[in-house]
């Protein structure tokens, strides 16, 4: 049983952590309509920073810092590279790609390519003891700041005005141009909070793993493709139900099954998926 | 002017061939003269790059499909053909023999269900399950892939006029005949209508079903193709470079790729073929020289990630694009 229990909330810990990715991810393609492979840098950068600014001013400023890091990366990242190939999507995923790439080579020039142990806040290194599960406290703090965050989102989008105009970005963004919002503001916007959110991700990585490496994000950023197909491209709640999903049976079934098992089982279910329900499990629209 | 043109793939073929002839040396451009092991190995990694890039157009340059996992076919192809020769004990000839075939039902089982999705939930779908070829190598299971090590390829098997470094050359030349293959191919699909209806796919699907024609199966059948090219490619990259690595199951690898065919001018004739071998060269030239540099751009990757961007921007039609510009106001 501590064993199940244990599992569970590493599974969740997990999943909070593809939530955090995915759901930056499938607001940026659900509405700008930009597939961003440069979403692993954004995580990247704000693991860097918080590791950075940890030492010299404590976890208080760097924790922030690292989500304003990513948030900045993000905003920046639209701006001026893919706002002038707007309506060019095939050359905006090239340039994501080619950031991708430089990002993380210029991350390895700075701090080498070896991992860097992560700071933590020192109770998130302590246990609980749920049942007879001794549970490490950092699968909480993941899971909490999740929540927290997928509440947040769920308000923001259906309780304000920039929440409206992105939602109905996502569902026909033509019209809303026509209606004379300029939708172009609200891409930076979404490029900013999956940004933050991505560099959120990055530091609970950290806290979470232990350590920070320049490849990190490109792993983390895989199962977060695979959570966003999964959960529908553009929907919070779809990110967030496949993220659980998919972050348990790869817990489960990795501890269960052979090595390396878990990774595959998540691939299965995607192609599962995709054979009964090619728009994902929230139905939105799959437009190239 | 036209003839020329027509004639100067012959003219570059021959250089080719007889390249390993010369003993000139490039001072700054290769380490040692042109017909020594190192440089002629550098030039057949080129070439091999050549080749995979060009295969990798068939899809994205010419059907337009953006696949991500590309990297999958190419390691299997390596990885297949060394387990043959390396654990199995077969010869060469029947491990490609039986790799290449093997790869081309897988890309038909895999492709027949990433085919299902259009645009970039495709491109999302190849990438998951190239990652999963990726994970399967570095677990090593049964000690087959040498886990992160990768395998080395037993020369026991191979033909003696392939091994140790005074056959370099020989192995210059499987590389070279490589290439030749895939050019041979694909642009064979350029001229014939087959070539005419991927472009037709490519550029609106919807008209090519009007005609009456399968997508799907077009899809699939250009998919399996490339997918066997690329495992072709990735035994003659295995035997030059004496083993399989697991980089070349990497995303990191499709994602060069791409960047190879748009540096070079994606769906055109020669387009990906040149940004194959130029980028190859770039990869491996910088890694030499890269420790003398200062700060980021000790980094291959940041200078030619640096550059696809600028590329992207500045010259859409990639290298080929901007030497046809130049050619038209000389």
């Amino acid at each position: 049983m501590s064993t199940v229990i244990l599992l569970t909330l590493t599974g969740l810990g997990l999943a909070a952590l593809y939530f955090l990715i995915a759901s930056g991810l499938s607001l940026v393609f659900g509405l700008a309509g930009v597939l961003n492979f440069a979403h692993g840098l954004f995580l990247s950068v704000g693991a860097y920073a918080t590791w950075w600014a940890a030492p010299r001013w404590g976890l208080a400023v760097a924790v922030p810092l690292g989500i304003a890091a990513g948030a900045a990366t993000g905003a920046l990242v639209e701006v001026v590279l893919i706002r002038p190939l707007y309506k060019r999507p095939t050359e905006q995923v090239l340039v994501t790609v080619g950031l991708s790439l430089a990002g993380v080579a210029l991350l390895q020039s700075v701090w080498g390519a070896d991992p860097r142990t992560y700071p933590r806040p020192a109770w998130a290194a302590q246990v609980t003891t749920i049942g007879s599960a001794q549970v490490p406290d950092d699968r909480f703090l993941l899971i909490g700041t999740a929540v927290a965050v997928l509440l947040a989102l769920l308000l923001f989008l259906h309780k304000t005005r920039y929440g409206l105009v992105i939602r109905a970005g996502v569902e026909n963004r033509d019209m809303v141009s026509a209606l004379g919002i300029d939708v172009r503001r609200a891409f930076t916007l979404v490029f900013a909070i999956g940004g933050a959110l991505a560099g959120t991700a990055g530091v609970l990585g950290g806290m979470y793993f232990g350590s920070v490496s320049p490849g990190q994000g490109a792993s983390l950023l895989i199962f977060a493709f695979i959570v966003v197909v999964i959960g529908g491209l553009g929907s919070v709640t779809g990110s967030a139900v496949a993220a659980v999903v998919v972050g348990l049976l790869q817990q489960f079934v990795n501890y269960y099954g052979a090595a390396g098992a878990g990774d595959v089982s998540v691939v299965a279910l995607l192609a599962l998926v995709l054979l009964l329900r090619p728009s994902g499990l929230a139905r939105t629209a799959v437009t190239a | 002017m036209t003839r020329l043109t027509k004639m100067l793939p012959l003219v570059v073929l021959a250089v080719l061939i007889l390249l390993p002839y010369s003993t000139v040396g490039l001072p700054g451009v290769f380490e040692g003269s042109l017909n020594s092991p190192g440089t002629l190995q550098m030039l057949a990694i080129c070439l091999v790059f050549g080749g995979l890039a060009l295969g990798y157009d068939l899809l994205f340059g010419r059907a337009g499909l953006l696949s991500f996992g590309h990297a999958l076919y190419i390691a299997a192809g390596a990885y297949g053909t060394d387990i043959l020769v390396s654990h199995a004990h077969w010869p060469l000839w029947a491990a490609v023999a039986a790799t290449v075939p093997a790869v081309a039902v897988l890309a038909a089982l895999l492709g027949a269900v990433a085919l299902r999705t259009t645009g970039i939930a495709f491109a999302m779908v190849t990438l998951a399950f190239a990652q999963v070829g990726w994970i399967v190598v570095n677990r090593d299971p049964g000690g087959l892939t040498g886990g992160e090590e990768g395998l080395p390829l037993d020369s026991a098997g191979l033909p003696a006029s392939l091994v140790g470094v005074a056959n370099t050359v020989n192995l210059y030349w499987v590389a070279l005949a490589f290439l030749l293959v895939v050019v041979v191919v694909v642009h064979g699909i350029d001229r014939a209508p087959l070539g005419r209806v991927l472009t037709g796919l490519r550029d609106d699907e919807r008209r090519v079903s009007v005609l009456g024609l399968s997508a799907y199966r077009l899809k699939l059948g250009t998919f399996v193709l490339a997918g066997a090219l690329a495992a072709l490619g990735g035994a003659v990259h295995a035997l030059i470079v004496g083993g399989a690595s697991p980089h070349l199951a990497s995303a990191d690898l499709t994602l060069s790729l791409i960047v190879m065919a748009v540096l070079g001018g994606a769906g055109t004739r020669w387009g990906a073929v040149v940004g194959g071998v130029v980028y190859a060269y770039l990869d491996q030239r910088l890694t030499q020289v890269g420790g003398a540099l200062p700060g980021p751009l000790s980094q291959p990757l940041f200078i030619l990630g640096t550059l696809f961007v600028l590329a992207v921007y500045f010259a859409p039609g990639g290298l080929t694009g901007v030497l046809k510009r130049r050619g038209r106001f000389a």
